[in-house]
C-alpha cells in the first residue's frame, strides 16, 4: 500500500517537473481567470446575506432565501420574466432559421463575384458596435425626422413612435438583431455545407435529383447536427439576452415590454445600490440558463448523439 | 426503346427548367437581402453629407442632396469624440496585447496531449463559460482592488476569454501537433526554445484570430464603461456615443449661432449620421483585411464547441 502510494506521488512528482515550463505558461492567465472569474462567484453569497458595505461580504449577516423570496413576490417579477422569455423566444425563433435559409442559398451561387460580395455584405453589421446600432435605430425610427417615418408619412400612412411605443419594441428589438448577424451566423453552416462529402451528390444526381431535392434530401440533413449544436447553444444563452441593447433601447414609455432581468439587475443593483438583493437575481438567471442547457444537452444527446458536453 | 429515351429527355428538360427557376429565386433573394442589409449603411453615408434639413424632411433617399460637410466640421471639432477616439484606441491596443499574450500562454499547453495538468486547466477554463459571479459581485471585486476609473478596470475583466481559449486550442492541436515537438526535441531544440521561436512563426493565422476578436471587443465596448468609468476624461468612445446617439448629448450646443430651440434640436439630429460614420471608420478601414481571419475563427471554433 504505502509503496502504490509513494509510486504514485514519485510519479506526479515526475510528471510535474517534466512540465514544469507548460504550467509557468499557464500561471500569467490562470491569476486572471481567479481573481476575474472566480472572485466574483465568491461575492455570489451576498444573494443570501443582507449586505453591509461596511462589515463586508463575509462580515454580513445570513438572511436565506429573503432576496428570492421578494424577488418572486415583487409586483415587477412575472412581467420581466415574461418580458425575458417572449423577447428570448422571439429572438430564437426569428433569428434561428435565417442563418441556415442563407448558408443553403449562398452555398448554391456559383458565379465567385457574386458570392464574395453576398458574403462581405452580410457579414459587416456584426462589426457594429451595439451603440451604434441602436443608435441607427434611434435616428430612423424618429418620429418626425427618421427617414422610415419620412416614407410612412410619403406615402399616406401615419407616423409611428417605434420606440415609444410598448407594443413595437419586441419587434424593433428582435429583427434589428436578424438584420445584425443573419449574416454572421451562416458562416458555421457554409463550413458544414462545403464539407459534405461530393460523392453524395454523384449519387443523387444520377437518380435525376433537382436542386431543391438536393437541398432537401442531402444538405439538410448533412448539416443537421451543427443545427442542433447550434440550437443548443442557443437555449443555452436563452435568458442571457443582451443587456447593452435592451438598456439602450430601453425609455420610459417602453419601460413595461422592455423591462428585462438583465436591466432589473442593473437597476436595482447599480441605480438603487441594493446589491445583495440584484445578486440574487443574477443567480436566479445563472442558475435557469444552466437548466435550461443540460435540459437541451440531454435531450439532444438522447435523440441523434450529438451533444455539447 | 424510343419512348424511353423520349420520357428521360423530358425528365431532363423538366429537371433543367426546375433548376432554372431555382436559379432565379436564390439570386433574386440574396439580391434583396443584400439592398436591405446595405441600404441603412448607405444612406446613413449619404445623409452624413447631405443638407441637413433636407435630409430631416425625408428628401435624400437615394443619392446625397445639397451636399456639405458640415456636420463634419462640427465633429471634429467635438472635445468630447476625440477623447473617446484616444481613449478606446489606448484601451484597444494595449487590452488587446494583454488578452492576446494570455490566451495563447494558457491555450498552448491546453492543447498537449501529454500535459498533466491539461483536464482540470481545461475544466477551470470551461467553467467560466458557464457561470459567473454576475455583475454586482464583479463590480464589488473591482471598487475593492482599486480599479474603479482605471485602465485596470476595462481591460483586466474578462481579460481571457474562454470561448477564444478553446478556439486557440484547437488550432494549436491541428497545427502544431506534439509529434512535431518531439521531432524538434530530438534535434536538440529545448522546450523553451521550441515555444519562443517556432510557436509563433507557426501561429500566426491565430494570433490574428484572436487580436481581431479581442480587439473587435474592446472597440465596441460600452458595458465596462458604464459599469466602471465615472470620470469623462477617461470614457471610451461608445459612452460617450451613447450620450450623443441616444440621448442627443451637447450636440444642440454646437448650433450657438441657431436661434430656435427646435431648428438646433434639428440640427443635432442630422449629426449623428456623421458620428455614426466617424464610429464606424477604424472597423470599417479594417474590414476588408481582416474578413478571412474572421471566417478562420468561427471555422476553427466550429471543430469542437
Amino acid at each position: 500500500m504505502e509503496a502504490v502510494k509513494k509510486s504514485w506521488v514519485h510519479r506526479w512528482k515526475k510528471m510535474l517537473k517534466r512540465d514544469f515550463h507548460l504550467i509557468l505558461l499557464c500561471v500569467p492567465a490562470l491569476i486572471f481567470i481567479f481573481i476575474f472569474d472566480y472572485g466574483p462567484m465568491y461575492g455570489i453569497q451576498m444573494a443570501f446575506k443582507d449586505y453591509n458595505s461596511r462589515r463586508g461580504i463575509w462580515g454580513s449577516e445570513w438572511v436565506g432565501f429573503e432576496h428570492f423570496i421578494r424577488f418572486f413576490n415583487s409586483p415587477d417579477f412575472w412581467s420581466i420574466l415574461k418580458n425575458t422569455l417572449w423577447l428570448s423566444l422571439y429572438g430564437l425563433l426569428a433569428s434561428f432559421p435565417f442563418p441556415i435559409f442563407l448558408a443553403i442559398l449562398v452555398n448554391q451561387v456559383t458565379r465567385t463575384k457574386f458570392k464574395k460580395t453576398v458574403q462581405m455584405v452580410l457579414y459587416a453589421p456584426h462589426f457594429i458596435s451595439v451603440v451604434v446600432l441602436c443608435g441607427m435605430l434611434n435616428v430612423f425610427l424618429s418620429p418626425s425626422t427618421g427617414i422610415v417615418n419620412n416614407l410612412l408619412a410619403s406615402v399616406g400612412m401615419e407616423r409611428i413612435f417605434f420606440l415609444g411605443k410598448a407594443s413595437l419594441f419586441d419587434d424593433v428589438f428582435v429583427w434589428s438583431g436578424v438584420w445584425q448577424n443573419s449574416g454572421w451566423g451562416m458562416i458555421i453552416y457554409l463550413a458544414a455545407l462545403t464539407s459534405i462529402d461530393p460523392e453524395l451528390y454523384e449519387a443523387a444526381r444520377i437518380d435525376g435529383a433537382n436542386k431543391v431535392r438536393l437541398i432537401l434530401h442531402i444538405e439538410i440533413p448533412q448539416i443537421l447536427p451543427t443545427i442542433v449544436i447550434m440550437l443548443i447553444m442557443s437555449v443555452g444563452r436563452f435568458m442571457n439576452i443582451g443587456f447593452q441593447k435592451a438598456f439602450l433601447l430601453q425609455n420610459t414609455m417602453n419601460l413595461q415590454k422592455s423591462e428585462i432581468i438583465s436591466t432589473y439587475i442593473y437597476r436595482m443593483g447599480m441605480l438603487s445600490q441594493q446589491f445583495d438583493f440584484s445578486t440574487a437575481v443574477g443567480l436566479f438567471n445563472n442558475i435557469v440558463n444552466i437548466i435550461l442547457l443540460v435540459i437541451v444537452n440531454t435531450i439532444s444527446k438522447k435523440l441523434n448523439e450529438t451533444s455539447l458536453f | 426503346m424510343s419512348a424511353g429515351t423520349a420520357k428521360v429527355t423530358s425528365n431532363r428538360i423538366k429537371e433543367s427548367r426546375d433548376n432554372l427557376l431555382f436559379d432565379i429565386f436564390v439570386y433574386t433573394f440574396l439580391t434583396i437581402a443584400l439592398i436591405v442589409v446595405l441600404y441603412p449603411l448607405y444612406f446613413v453615408v449619404i445623409a452624413s453629407f447631405s443638407d441637413p434639413y433636407m435630409v430631416l424632411r425625408g428628401d435624400v433617399i437615394w443619392y446625397p442632396k445639397g451636399i456639405t460637410f458640415g456636420s463634419y466640421e462640427k465633429i471634429f471639432q467635438n472635445a468630447d469624440i476625440w477623447i473617446g477616439y484616444v481613449n478606446s484606441i489606448k484601451y484597444t491596443v494595449v487590452g488587446t496585447l494583454l488578452n492576446v499574450v494570455l490566451t495563447v500562454f494558457l491555450a498552448y499547453p491546453l492543447s498537449r496531449s501529454y500535459f498533466c495538468l491539461r483536464k482540470p486547466f481545461t475544466l477551470i477554463v470551461l467553467v467560466t463559460m458557464y457561470f459567473g459571479g454576475g455583475m454586482i459581485p464583479t463590480y464589488i471585486l473591482v471598487n475593492k482592488l482599486g480599479l474603479r476609473n482605471t485602465m485596470g478596470s476595462l481591460i483586466f475583466v474578462g481579460a481571457v476569454s474562454a470561448y477564444n481559449v478553446i478556439i486557440a486550442r484547437t488550432f494549436f492541436q491541428s497545427n502544431i501537433p506534439s509529434e512535431l515537438e518531439e521531432a524538434a526535441e530530438i534535434d536538440g531544440c529545448t522546450k523553451g526554445r521550441f515555444f519562443f521561436s517556432f510557436v509563433p512563426q507557426l501561429s500566426k493565422s491565430i494570433v490574428a484570430v484572436l487580436s481581431l476578436y479581442y480587439a473587435v471587443g474592446h472597440w465596441n465596448d460600452y458595458m465596462k464603461g458604464l459599469l466602471y468609468i465615472d470620470k469623462r476624461e477617461m470614457y471610451p468612445l461608445q459612452l460617450i456615443l451613447r450620450g450623443i446617439l441616444m440621448e442627443g448629448q451637447g450636440l444642440a450646443n454646437d448650433f450657438a449661432d441657431v436661434d430656435e430651440i427646435e431648428a438646433k434640436l434639428k440640427l443635432a439630429e442630422s449629426l449623428k449620421y456623421g458620428v455614426i460614420i466617424v464610429a464606424v471608420i477604424p472597423p470599417l478601414l479594417l474590414y476588408p483585411f481582416i474578413q478571412r481571419y474572421f471566417i478562420k475563427g468561427v471555422m476553427i471554433g466550429s471543430l469542437k464547441g
